[in-house]
Formats: C-alpha cells, structure tokens, sequence
C-alpha cells in the first residue's frame, strides 16, 4: 500500500514539475512576444485588415463612439477603436504612431508638430465639430451669468469667496479637468489668459483637477460652493450652466448650437482629428464620410455644434 | 528509476532557483529602469524648480514637494486609520472571538482585500465625499480625509491578515504560560502574545503603509489632485495631489522622451526611495529586537 501511494505520488510530482516547466516557458514566450511587440502597433492603416485605431480628447470620445458604431454597422468589413484618455494623450500616441487617428478638443501645438516630424509623422488636421465649453454651477447656486473676467478672477484664486460676486456667504471651490485635457488648456489660454499670449497667469494652486468629464459633473451637481467647465455635450440637468459675457457691458450669452453658430457664445471651440499624413484607403473613406450629412447629425445629436449644416 | 528522479531534481532544482534569483533581476532591471529614465531629470530641470511649490508641467513648472507631501499627508492619514483598527481587528480574530466568529470573520477580511479599488473610490466620490463635506462643513469633500479614509480600508485587510497569522503562530504554551501566573486575558495579550509576534505584526504595518502609499486608483477619484503644499494640519481638510495620481494621470499624455516624461520617471525613483526607507527602518527595528530577545535567552 505505501509503496503503491508513493508511486502515486511520484507520478503526481512529476505531473506537477511537467505543469510549471511548461507554464513557465508560455509566460516567458508570451512576455518576450509582448515585450517585442511593444514598439509599434496600429500603423499603417488599411493594408490586409480593416482595423482603425482612435484615440484622444474625452471630450469627442462620445462622439467618435457613435460614429464608429454608426460606421461599423454600414461596413461590417471594418472595425474600428475608440479610446478617450485625453488631447494630449491622443497626440502623444500619434507622435508615437501607434494611432491612425488622433482627436483633439485643442490644436495641435508646434511643439508637438516638430515632435511629430522628428519621429516620421506629418500630421494632418481636420475640424470635425464645434463645442462650446460651459461654466456650471450647483442648481442652488444663485449665480446666474459671469464674465469672462470673473471667470479668470476666480479661476486664478484672486475671488475666493461668492459673497464677491454677490452670491452667498460660500468658499469658491474650483473645478477643472487635469492637464493631459484639451478642455484644461483651451480654458488656461482663452478664459483664464483671455486669448492674451503674454498672460504667465495660472490655475489657482488648489484648483481641483480631476480626471473626468463625470467627475466634475457629479462633484458641481452635490457641492454647492463648486464652480466647473465642461464640453456641452456632458453638461447634464444636475447642474446649473451660468450666462456668460465676453466684456462687462455685454451681453450674457447661454451656450447652445445656436449661440455658437452665430459666434455670439464666447467660450466656444473648434474639435480636431489629425491623422499620419495624407489618409488613404479606408481610413480616407471614413474621414470623407465624419463629413457626410449623416456623421455630423450625429454631431448634433449628441449636443456638439456641427461643421456643415445637416 | 532512479535516472529521471534525478532529472526531476535537477529540473525542479533549477526552476526554484530560477524563480528565486529572477526576482532579484526583475527588482535590478526596473530600479535600472527608473533611474535611466528619471535621473535624467535633473540634467533637464534646475533643482531650484524640482524643489519649488509649483507642479504644473504644460508651463514647464515640476515642484515635485507639493506631490511628495501630499503622498505623505493621505499616507500618514491612512496609517493613523489602518493600523490601530487592523491590528484590533487581528487580536479579536485571534485571541478573542470564538472558533466559529473566526471561521466567518477571516474570509471575509480576506474578500475585502480583493476588492477593486476603483469601486472603493467611485463610492467615495458619490457617498463618502458628500457625506463629510456635509459632516464637517468642508468646502469640498474630495480631499485628503476622504483619501485617508479609503486607504485605511484598503490596508485594514492586508494588515489584519498579516497579523492574525503571525499571533495565531504564537506558541500557546505562552498564553498558557500567562495565565497560570495569574495574568488576565488583557494582560496576556499586552505583554505575551502582541511582543512575541512582534516581527510579523510590524510586517503587516509595513505591507499596509506600502499598500497605502502606492495605491493610485483610489486617491486620484477622491483627494481632488490639486498640488498644494501642506503646511499645517489642516492639510487633512484640504484637497492634495499624491505621487502616484500624478503619474496615472499624467503618463498617458507625455511625448515619450519629453522633460515632463523624465519628471514623472523621477517622481518614480522617490516614490521608490520612500518604500525603500519605511523598508529598511522597518527590517533594521526588526533585527534589533530579535538580537536583544536572544541575548536575554541565552
């Protein structure tokens, strides 16, 4: 009997060393595969199969979404990626070329351009939407309309309290996406600097910088001493979006499709998509198609501004 | 027989060796790793920047103390939490509840480990926050409390695992040996069985405070990621800025290669170094104490 079970055992163990010899040579096999691939995926688009990386702007990530579903179904031959992470990010992963199409809630900036060209890569840009950026405030918040001088007052920490801007008796807390955003450096260059190129004025040092569109949503929706900016199309009924003016003597303009239409909403923007030089092939079909009638009703739909009107 | 019994030796052999000697190359090639892509940070920022109070990198702005207090401000909150109420937990479990409440409480601690910490976070910023922005009449709830907080319950489970192993593992011939001389329940676990499993005790505090410091997911929900310089208590109160969120933030949007990606390389190396310090005090501390426990036996 116990020979018999150290037998057993013995074919058990050698079972055993078998099983973790072999594991080991897979994850080491799978590691150096990973690790040799790491470089460069994505590239050349359209070349065997039809496989379209997007990446960028968490701003027009809704919106790449939706055309990318919309596209798919049109062309079941394609398949195509979307990722959010941020303008910067987005760019950065086209300097890299590991992203046929990049988008962007800000312009591409020489800096990134000269990056660009010393890896091999000549962006291209396109202007896909317009969005106009609104300034909310908690439902309660008795604020109704601000310039675009309060705003860069209270954003760069000289107001602090809403007693100064004739509200209540409540600290200002300020709320902005995190830097790698489109929105952040767009809001630092047009509102906080107002367009001024000179301007070294900064965020207040505990401006809260959080790391999502929902993040400054839900946060302005629950505090009432809160102060934020997002793209137009996350805006939701939880808050409240405030007037705003570009000058103390005009007038107080509230965003919609409209108002940045005609150029009457001052903080309001342009959306980019950049691509690896001249496109071709599939992807030069996709981006014809972000033009067509059908894509930039999906525009409006989903409470961005579009190029051409639908 | 007697052939592949010793090729099975020499095989699994050599795979122990194999897994034990890789860990010290993984642990050489990332430290060589980090330092090749951080030090050069010093080479393309001026001290006098990296030492200011300024983090803001698309103005060419990296103060790392601002980043380094604010890990330290939410880990200290988090230990402050962690270790009196993870120790606790692990004397009850040990020494105190009954078989069955043992059997039921250890797996659930050990459920509680494994729980993502995005889930932790996202219920900090929809209930925790608002409740203490409420409670204490903040001006915002996402802050370092509310990091603290969640970190605590983060480390709580790793620490009471730890410890409630290394009390478990206390020979009962000592409590045994307590109570006949008259020692009370209390009085055995003061002065027995807490300083005989002392090493693994500081262990589990150890693994908490690491677990604290390096979680990422949770504090970058919650604490606010504003980089303001503490410097008074009210800091707790206040939103800061960790290490770690800078780097999850951050790393998505650098052109590799960059200033600002070398900077977040280096916020890497110390972070590294800090882990490497409560590490070393931690084992030093360790080894005197073992050494003065044998000099009084022999």
């Amino acid at each position: 009997m116990g020979d018999r079970n150290l037998m057993m055992f013995n074919i058990w163990h050698r079972w055993w060393v078998v099983t973790i010899v072999f594991g080991l040579m897979v994850s080491l096999i799978a590691a150096g595969c990973s690790l040799s691939q790491g470089g460069g995926t994505g590239g050349q688009p359209g070349e065997q199969e039809i496989y379209i990386e997007n990446k960028g702007s968490d701003t027009i990530v809704n919106l790449a979404l939706a055309w990318a579903e919309r596209y798919q179904d049109l062309n079941s031959s394609i398949r195509i990626s979307v990722t959010g992470g941020g303008s910067g990010t987005g760019i950065a992963s086209l300097i890299n070329n590991t992203v046929d199409i990049a988008n962007a809630s800000r312009r591409i900036k020489e800096e990134e351009i000269a990056s660009a060209q010393d890896n091999g890569v000549d962006p291209i840009e396109y202007v896909i939407a317009r969005d106009a950026i609104a300034v909310i405030v908690h439902p309660e918040n008795p604020i109704d309309q601000l310039t675009i001088g309060q705003i860069s007052a209270i954003y760069s920490g000289e107001i602090t309290n809403w007693s100064q801007l004739g509200g209540e008796d409540r600290p200002i807390v300020r709320l902005s996406r995190e830097t790698n955003s489109g929105t952040h450096v767009y809001f630092l260059e047009n509102v906080l600097r107002q367009g001024d190129k000179e301007s070294k004025l900064l965020f207040s040092m505990d401006t809260l910088l959080l790391p999502s569109s929902e993040g400054i949503i839900k946060e302005t929706s629950q505090n009432r001493n809160a102060i934020g900016y997002d793209g137009l199309g996350y805006v939701t009924d939880e808050v409240k979006v405030v007037g705003v003016a570009a000058s103390e003597t005009g007038e107080y303009i509230f965003p919609s499709v409209e108002t940045v239409n005609s150029g009457l909403y001052p903080i309001a923007r342009e959306l980019y998509m950049y691509t690896n030089g001249e496109p071709s092939g599939e992807l030069a079909i996709y981006m014809d198609w972000i033009f067509s009638s059908e894509a930039q009703k999906i525009v409006a739909d989903l409470g961005f501004v579009p190029i051409i009107q639908p | 027989m007697k052939n592949p019994q010793t090729i099975n030796e020499i095989l699994i052999t050599f795979v122990i060796k194999a897994s034990g000697y890789s860990a010290i190359f993984f642990v050489a090639l990332i430290f060589y790793f980090l330092l090749s892509q951080g030090l050069p940070t010093l080479k393309l920022v001026e001290l006098k920047t990296l030492l200011s109070v300024r983090w803001y990198p698309i103005e060419e702005l990296y103060g790392i103390l601002p980043l380094i207090s604010g890990s330290i401000v939410v880990t200290i909150g988090a230990t402050l939490i962690a270790v009196p109420f993870g120790i606790g937990t692990a004397i009850f479990i040990a020494e105190i509840a009954p078989r069955w409440a043992r059997e039921i409480l250890k797996p659930i601690i050990e459920i509680l480990a494994g729980l993502p910490s995005v889930v932790l976070g996202f219920l900090g910023i929809v209930l925790l926050s608002s409740v203490l922005r409420e409670a204490l009449n903040l001006p915002t709830g996402l802050s370092a409390l509310t990091g603290s907080l969640l970190l605590g319950a983060i480390a709580i489970p790793t620490i009471v695992s730890v410890a409630e192993d290394a009390l478990d593992a206390v020979p009962k011939e000592y409590r045994d040996g307590a109570l006949a001389l008259g020692g009370t329940k209390w009085q055995t676990i003061w002065t027995i069985t807490l300083p005989a499993a002392r090493s693994g005790v500081l262990t589990a505090t150890m693994l908490g405070i690491a677990r604290s410091i390096g979680e990422t997911m949770t504090v970058m929900m919650v604490t606010g990621n504003a980089p303001v310089m503490a410097n008074s208590l009210m800091v707790f109160f206040s939103p800061v800025r960790t290490m770690t969120a800078t780097i999850a933030a951050e790393m998505g949007e650098v052109a590799s290669g960059s200033t600002h990606y070398h900077a977040l390389f280096f916020i890497g190396i110390v972070l590294f170094v800090i882990s490497l310090i409560v590490n070393v005090l931690a084992s030093t501390y360790v080894y005197r104490h073992t050494k003065r426990s044998e000099k009084l036996l022999s």
